[in-house]
């Protein structure tokens, strides 16, 4: 009897500890979130300085985006950009980790480069792609190096080739985030008990095992947030793409994000397509995540 | 007998000599990679060091003679860039801080208590987790239009206290790492379950923190969209609009190596931050860890 | 919450729907300021009596600090108090300053605006400022308030260029701004290059050589002959644009016209012969050409262009070895200014007659400007006087007085057919045929991309 109220009266602080976080989230992101979807409804912009609706308009804002057929185009050069750059990012993020935190390999200077790794994420975006853009010009430093090999006869033009932008797009995506990936694996294999690794070297494991059998399972928690912030981040990307191609995805919208196009209808605060293309967005992401969590959950029984 | 430590010896050799090799390889890849890293920096640099003119024909590996001049100019310029420093030091500061606290404490809650609702709550946060800012952010101006809180630094900063994605990695670090008997152990000693959250549970998640406070700060510190739509007098601006204002200046003070020197002047902070914050998360497996 | 939020917006737009229908292009916006009637009626008679100015504060909006840095140096009696904060008399001014960037500059006016009339008196917009490419979208409405109305006269007018007051008057013929800059345009060409291809340098005899867009591209294959390029096929589009024969908008419908189509046959034609390039605008492969190594031929520009951006101050580019010439070029055109307008609703409505007074037609304090500033200004006597004298001789042009050309330029620039939506439509044209020249789509693809986008931005239009 005494024990059963102690648990309930404990439990309550559950819901007492979630109190700050519900409440700023009510006002601050649930009343916009459901304004944006009421807005979706209406036909809702602005024509210069004269407000057009908001007119209930039903599904037709939604029928807009269905009917113009270009929303899985930007969904698969968001996709594609993201893969380009998340393949190599959490390879490297891995095999980082698997080096910092193997005990045989004893690196020197870890600290250097564990600090270095995280150093292009503290640049801006836009500066970043300002750098990038001048590197890459047709008259860039990049481009005379190339000719001064010999590798190419004559200045390529990086910005007009639907592969060479994506491979920049995805390379800036890469540089900036690799580093923020390893400092969260890190984090989370500073948790590891360290006797776990030494018990698992004394019974003669070589770093491989150690890294298969140990660290990756007990990562696991870690791996799926970054997997599922990641994919949210890139199904989000929008500041690269955006300021290297200077807003216009090109060569013909070939490297278009989702979250570029939806900010094409911002200019005219067009709330009611907007709206849409973010439910539309919303529903994309939840299900992708969910075929993540139930990839990444599948065998936990063990 | 003799053959199977013969064996071992070998083993031991093989092992020796494979870690040789794994060691270069790993500082070739590290070398080159803390190259692709600093490369940025230096070229930030070399710019900041360039004049307008110069730096329209084009990148050059060595630095010039206007270091200085832009630095003045700058500082002389109508730009309140240290007000602009203050202004994103304060947000960054307490976006990290309130994101980081209440992140834990959210985190807290689902990990450690059973209640109704909790799956739910769960899943719910980590479904506000998938709505892109650029959609919310006009349902947002005009809510905070309408709490009077346009203009104000506030609105830009209490909002980190719901922050799904800080949130959702103390909760999976807390899965990983935190065990509840520790918590339990604390009750018996007849510790308040606040008193627990503060003085037993945020130590132990220190490098998550860490982490995350890192993350908060540059995020909030590199970020332009919300902020520009939020703050308009020139004093209550941080240094991305700033840099933004001095790159749409007109032709008569229009000068690339005042924005390089702007965003060189702009990182700084970030660095010394990151650096103070990372020695908890870099300092190498054995220093953490939970005992016991 | 969500539905007092929705019902207010209702609320707010309500009249301005209603009227949408019938609008048709013109976005005149219908909720009418009370006393528009009243000011109609002012409007009739020469100069209208002003009420007493009762605002403590002058609010002003800017994308940056050039306005406030004229008024510092040239309005008598204005004192500054801080990098946002002045003071003429007994009235504070106050300056909003957001910059243009991502078009935010536009976002902030329009809820300043939208909010004017509910505004606390000392929070109202007094004057904004706005550019040519998106004027007409202020000018257009009520917001902006008719100069004739403050008390200004055609004869206060009367020595500034017309191009510069076609572009800040309404649809109902009301002038609704002015500025002291006119900024027409011309061709800038690398003297040494003219030399080689033309065997002159002479601005007259180069102006022959480019007079019209078939000697011009005569000329351009002359310069590819000789190892040049005539310049980036964006360097030309304003002045085929800016003497086009009907709107971008008509009844509704994204119109393309025949001279935008002449500048993408005509450039497709030169970029494929190598005889131009398709760089942006103020990119650094663009920027080669202010030295000679970058082999360029010609910039096209107006007077800011080539007093600031073309790095004088560097002995090695040619502007430092004065190795520039200007001429009109194939068609007049102008490129760039600030417009000063009145905000409707303005409580300061005498000071800020004065200030547009004194700033866009005091000849005495627009020719300081010109000389201190180098601004190129909305005056035709002041022009007329620099042209004749050497005082208006440049050194980056190699001795050459361009006032004459410029003061020309400007007599000639027509910009009847602007349109409120010339902005979005001049960047997605120029974004999507890029594609085209470079061989990414076909001419068909590039025009629908440019269609697509156009609806993207202004969904009240058609492009079918």
């Amino acid at each position: 009897m005494n024990k059963k109220s102690k648990v309930v009266s404990y439990n309550k602080w559950g819901y007492i500890f979630l109190i700050p976080f519900t409440v700023i989230f009510l006002i601050f992101q649930l009343v916009p979130l459901a304004t944006t979807i009421y807005n979706s409804f209406f036909e809702n912009y602005r024509s210069g300085l004269t407000q057009i609706g908001p007119n209930f308009v039903g599904l037709q804002n939604y029928g807009t985006i269905i009917a113009n057929g270009d929303l899985p185009t930007y969904f698969a050069n968001t996709m594609i950009m993201w893969l380009m750059g998340f393949i190599p990012q959490i390879l490297l993020s891995l095999l980082l980790g698997a080096w910092f935190t193997d005990p045989s390999l004893r690196l020197k200077c870890q600290t250097f480069f564990k600090t270095v790794i995280y150093l292009p994420n503290l640049i801006m975006a836009s500066a970043f792609a300002m750098l990038f853009f001048t590197l890459f010009a047709d008259s860039g430093p990049i481009n005379s190096m190339l000719l001064q090999i010999g590798v190419i006869s004559k200045a390529y033009q990086f910005m007009s080739h639907v592969w060479t932008v994506r491979t920049l797009v995805a390379t800036m995506n890469c540089l900036m985030w690799f580093g923020n990936t390893t400092i969260l694996l890190m984090a989370g294999m500073l948790g590891i008990d360290p006797s776990l690794f030494e018990a698992a070297q004394v019974d003669g494991a070589t770093s491989t095992q150690i890294f298969y059998r140990i660290t990756l399972p007990l990562l696991r928690p870690i791996l799926i947030f970054v997997m599922i912030t990641s994919l949210i981040g890139g199904l989000q990307m929008f500041d690269v793409p955006q300021i290297l191609t200077n807003g216009t995805g090109d060569p013909m919208r070939s490297s278009m994000t989702l979250i570029m196009y939806l900010n094409k209808h911002l200019f005219s605060k067009n709330y009611g397509l907007a709206g849409a293309l973010s439910v539309f967005l919303f529903i994309i992401t939840g299900i992708l995540s969910l075929i993540v969590f139930k990839f990444t959950n599948s065998d936990k029984v063990k | 007998m003799d053959m199977a430590a013969n064996a071992t010896i070998a083993g031991k050799k093989d092992n020796g000599a494979s870690v040789h090799a794994r060691r270069v390889v790993s500082y070739v890849v590290l070398i080159l990679i803390s190259f692709l890293c600093l490369f940025w920096f230096y070229v930030l640099f070399i710019n900041a060091t360039r004049s307008n003119s110069e730096l329209s024909l084009g990148f050059t590996p060595l630095p010039s003679t206007h270091l200085v001049e832009n630095w003045t100019n700058l500082r002389n310029g109508t730009l309140p860039i240290f007000n602009g420093l203050i202004n994103s030091l304060v947000i960054a500061i307490l976006t990290a801080g309130l994101a980081t606290y209440f992140s834990a404490m959210t985190a807290y809650a689902i990990h450690c208590y059973d209640f109704k609702g909790k799956k739910f709550m769960f899943t719910f946060i980590l479904m506000i987790m998938m709505i892109p800012t650029q959609v919310t952010v006009l349902g947002f101006l005009q809510l905070i239009g309408k709490m009077g809180l346009d203009n104000n630094a506030a609105a830009l900063i209490v909002p980190a206290i719901a922050s799904p994605a800080v949130f959702f990695y103390m909760k999976q670090y807390m899965d990983s790492t935190l065990p509840l008997s520790l918590v339990e152990a604390a009750r018996i000693d007849g510790s308040g379950e606040f008193r627990t959250f503060n003085q037993i549970v945020v130590p132990l998640m220190k490098p998550a923190i860490a982490v995350q406070a890192i993350f908060s700060f540059v995020n909030s510190w590199n970020n332009y969209f919300t902020p520009a739509l939020v703050l308009h007098d020139d004093t209550k601006k941080t240094l991305p609009i700033l840099i933004a204002q001095l790159r749409s200046a007109d032709w008569l003070k229009f000068d690339m190596g005042q924005v390089y020197m702007m965003i060189a002047f702009s990182i700084f902070p970030v660095i010394i931050v990151y650096l103070i914050l990372s020695k908890h998360i870099v300092g190498g497996v054995t220093l953490g860890g939970v005992k016991g | 919450m969500k539905k007092r939020i929705v019902s207010l917006l209702v609320l707010a737009t309500m009249t301005a729907t209603m009227f949408a229908g019938c609008g048709g292009s013109d976005s005149a916006n219908t909720e009418a300021p009370a006393d528009s009637a009243a000011a109609e009626t002012a409007d009739a008679e020469v100069a209208a009596e002003l009420p007493a100015d009762t605002g403590k504060v002058l609010n002003i909006q800017c994308w940056n600090d050039e306005f406030q840095s004229r008024l510092k140096s040239h309005y008598p009696g204005y004192e500054e108090v801080d990098a946002t904060h002045g003071k003429i008399g007994d009235v504070e001014v106050v300056w909003t300053i957001t910059p243009s960037t991502d078009n935010a500059y536009q976002n902030n006016l329009d809820e300043a605006l939208l909010a004017q009339e509910s505004a606390a008196a000392d929070d109202k917009v007094d004057l904004f400022l706005v550019e040519a490419d998106y004027a007409l979208k202020y000018v257009d409405t009520d917001y902006a308030m008719a100069l004739s109305d403050l008390g200004i006269t055609d004869a206060d007018l009367a020595d500034q260029y017309t191009y510069t007051q076609s572009i800040v008057t309404d649809s109902k013929g009301k002038l609704k701004g002015s500025s002291w800059q006119a900024c027409s345009a011309g061709l800038i060409y690398n003297r040494e290059a003219a030399k080689e291809i033309l065997g002159t340098d002479d601005p007259d005899e180069v102006q022959a050589a480019v007079s019209d867009w078939s000697k011009f591209n005569e000329t351009a294959a002359k310069a590819v002959e000789a190892g040049y390029t005539m310049c980036s096929a964006n360097d030309t589009f304003r002045t085929y644009s800016n003497n086009v024969s009907g709107k971008w908008v008509q009844d509704g419908k994204v119109v393309i016209d025949k001279n935008i189509e002449k500048w993408i046959d005509d450039s497709k034609e030169l970029v494929d012969a190598k005889a131009e390039s398709t760089t942006d605008l103020w990119g650094d492969d663009w920027a080669k050409g202010k030295n000679p190594e970058g082999k360029v031929f010609c910039y096209f520009g107006p007077a800011w262009f080539f007093n600031f951006c073309l790095n004088a101050d560097d002995p090695a580019s040619i502007a430092g070895q004065g190795g520039w010439g200007y001429c009109v070029g194939p068609q007049s055109y102008y490129c760039g200014g600030t417009w000063i307008c009145a905000a409707t609703g303005t409580d300061n409505a005498n000071l800020v007659k004065d200030i547009i007074l004194k700033m866009t037609t005091d000849k005495g304090i627009l020719k300081d400007i010109a000389q201190q500033d180098a601004d190129c200004v909305n005056s035709k006597s002041v022009l007329a006087e620099l042209a004749s004298d050497d005082s208006g001789n440049l050194d980056l042009l190699g001795g050459q007085n361009p006032y004459k050309q410029l003061a020309d330029g400007a007599e000639k620039v027509d910009l009847s057919n602007i349109s409120a939506y010339d902005q979005g439509c001049n960047e997605e044209l120029q974004k999507a045929v890029k594609n085209y020249f470079l061989g990414n789509a076909t001419k068909d693809e590039a025009l629908d991309m440019f269609k697509k986008a156009v609806v993207e931005k202004y969904p009240e239009l058609t492009a079918e």
